[in-house]
């Protein structure tokens, strides 16, 4: 090392991912203060919001332990689905989540998984994190939801958007009676 | 030993409508009925469609059992206990697949496609005299069935065959598992199954589908914001006027019955899926005259079979696993020879609809799962569920649909005869007394 400064490359990544983080920090805490408008704004008109399924497959055959695109899955949203879902949670009667639980988003192993240390506008960008949700309800009921998420971010008007989410939940049966919380 | 002692006739009181809660949430009563009921009764499988080639297989449940569906090299479909005869491991641990043989990871017992054991480690040495493998292949069903597809097994040889199993409700099953045009075609899975663990008994769920309009209002939020498929409002097509249809083999459908001749006018949010339908609904009509409009909309197969057949078309099996949880499995139905756009369509429509992420279903499992832990006090257990909507009105008949029909749809006749069947399972020690007792 020269002992010379951090390069501007470098300078302009670490800006760049400490927004991506702002944004994760940001969005966790809109879905965990139950601020569910504004958190459909994260994401592009166009968005995708997919969370496949996961199988016990042979090692030789481990790339469909995850389940396609053309797969069922737990969920495979567009936008107008997702504000259908978020209309339905204001309701105060969709009994799944009312009274609401009391959920914890906890965001880690943040990494841009493309080359990249500007966004232009237009421009999207492969990012990759892992959650730890935790859910409570009513009295002990408790789901801890864990695994991966591997989204596109875009950015639109000088913001950085969600342009597409795949979630991975490390369960092939899952333990929770229901998935009323956004991951 | 036997719990109850012959009087589960008691606990489902059917002139009154009322039942007992112990039958929910009684462990000793669970485990009794894992012998008289999942022991003796036709089980749902799987779909022909999930193990099309030889050396397929799909890893499924009997009751609590795991069992395996496989076509052997002549393309028979058999359905094995999944647990090697030697020390009991699993001798299959994925989902689904193609295999030549199944070998055990424990001891490598392997056997065939069909069953038979065809390796034992140092079996020319090791057993003097030889045994006879032929005797210690893998515990296959007693008798399996195939409905359209659907594949169905017992593992009791005195079982009725699945017809008489069924009864009228074969009406049903053959109706909904039809292509949606009314023909002979193949209806096929579409992709994988969705499986979840819901905190309630079984029967909670065997109820809802059998007939249980009366929980509308547990879908009230879904309702008001609207999933499709048609704009607006609501969250399934238009089924026209309900009915319910009840069969002594305890199995229940709610039917819809729309006159034959209408256009639909479902599906608004998808052009092509709307053109595919309609194209369908005029074949139906040419094929099926007047009972086109008809469609089981929901219902249940006893035990622990349920199905949607009108869109979302799926099948719903409650897979027993305590008193007070079960494992649910929603495996979903689809046109084989529908377009491409129609399946993309369907499957998006089916999963906002049904499953645990499903708009629709996430309401019912809270419901379910504080039902069965809110009776499970001694107190609670002291105070009869009620089942009395439309009591004295069993008997009806309708020319259109077989079975004890009733057009009051608010009706509970039909969990009351699930609960009646349950509990002749539950006190006949026999077959002939069961099926004697197959009637009023």
């Amino acid at each position: 090392m020269s002992g010379s400064a951090v390069s501007p490359e470098r300078l302009s990544y670490l800006s760049l991912l400490r927004e991506v983080e702002d944004l994760y920090y940001g969005e966790a805490d809109l879905l965990d203060e139950r601020r569910y408008e504004p958190w459909l704004e994260l994401f592009t008109d166009d968005a995708v919001y997919w969370m496949p399924m996961r199988k016990n497959v042979p090692w030789e055959e481990r790339d469909r332990d995850i389940t396609a695109e053309e797969d069922i899955a737990w969920m495979h949203d567009d936008k107008p689905t997702l504000t259908k879902r978020v209309q339905q949670l204001m309701t105060g009667i969709h009994w799944a989540e009312e009274p609401l639980s009391r959920v914890s988003h906890l965001i880690t192993n943040i990494r841009i998984a493309d080359s990249v240390h500007v966004l232009a506008d237009g421009e999207a960008m492969r990012v990759k994190c892992r959650f730890f949700v935790y859910r409570n309800r009513l009295e002990t009921e408790t789901d801890l939801l864990v695994g991966r998420r591997e989204d596109t971010l875009r950015r639109v008007a000088g913001a950085l958007k969600i342009a597409r989410r795949k979630i991975i939940i490390e369960q092939s049966v899952l333990m929770a009676k229901n998935l009323t919380v956004f991951l | 030993m036997r719990s109850l002692n012959g009087s589960a006739r008691a606990l489902v009181d059917r002139t009154a409508g009322e039942i007992s809660r112990e039958i929910y949430v009684n462990a000793d009563i669970y485990r009794e009925e894992q012998e008289r009921v999942f022991a003796r009764a036709w089980l749902y499988v799987g779909h022909e469609s999930q193990v099309a080639k030889p050396g397929d297989f799909l890893v499924s449940k009997m009751g609590e059992e795991s069992v395996i569906l496989t076509r052997d090299r002549e393309g028979k479909l058999h359905v094995f206990l999944n647990s090697c005869r030697h020390r009991g491991m699993k001798v299959c641990r994925y989902d689904d697949g193609n295999t030549r043989a199944f070998t055990c990871p424990y001891h490598a017992w392997t056997y065939e496609l069909d069953g038979r054991l065809i390796g034992v480690q140092d079996y020319e040495n090791s057993y003097r005299p030889p045994f006879d493998r032929a005797e210690w292949g893998l515990v296959e069903v007693a008798q399996l069935a195939n409905v359209r597809g659907t594949i169905w097994a017992t593992w009791d040889r005195n079982a009725p065959s699945f017809d008489d199993y069924l009864g009228d409700m074969k009406f049903a099953l053959d109706l909904g598992l039809r292509p949606w045009d009314g023909g002979d075609g193949e209806t096929e899975v579409l992709g994988s199954i969705q499986k979840w663990i819901v905190p309630c008994n079984w029967k909670f769920i065997a109820e809802n589908f059998a007939g249980d309009v009366l929980h509308v209002v547990s879908h009230r939020s879904v309702d008001m914001v609207g999933i499709g498929p048609t704009k607006g409002p609501g969250r399934r097509d238009h089924y026209g006027r309900a009915l319910l249809g009840a069969y002594p083999g305890g199995h229940g459908v709610t039917y819809g019955v729309t006159p034959p001749v209408k256009q639909r006018s479902d599906y608004a949010d998808s052009p092509e899926t709307a053109a595919y339908f309609q194209a369908c609904w005029e074949k139906r009509v040419a094929r099926l005259g007047d009972k086109a409009g008809i469609v089981p909309i929901v219902g249940t197969v006893f035990p622990n079979t349920s199905f949607h057949m009108q869109q979302p078309r799926t099948i719903l099996v409650s897979h027993p696993r305590g008193a007070c949880e079960c494992e649910m499995w929603r495996i979903y139905l689809v046109d084989k020879t529908a377009p491409e756009a129609v399946k993309r369509f369907l499957r998006a429509y089916y999963i906002r609809y049904s499953g645990p992420a499903g708009m629709t279903e996430q309401d019912d499992m809270e419901n379910w799962n504080y039902a069965s832990s809110a009776s499970r006090g001694t107190i609670a257990r002291q105070y009869p569920y009620h089942y009395k909507s439309g009591l004295g009105s069993e008997d009806g008949r309708s020319g259109l649909i077989p079975g004890f029909v009733t057009d009051r749809h608010t009706s509970e006749q039909n969990p009351r005869a699930l609960y009646r069947r349950w509990a002749e399972y539950m006190d006949a020690d026999d077959w002939g007394a069961l099926m004697a007792a197959d009637g009023r």
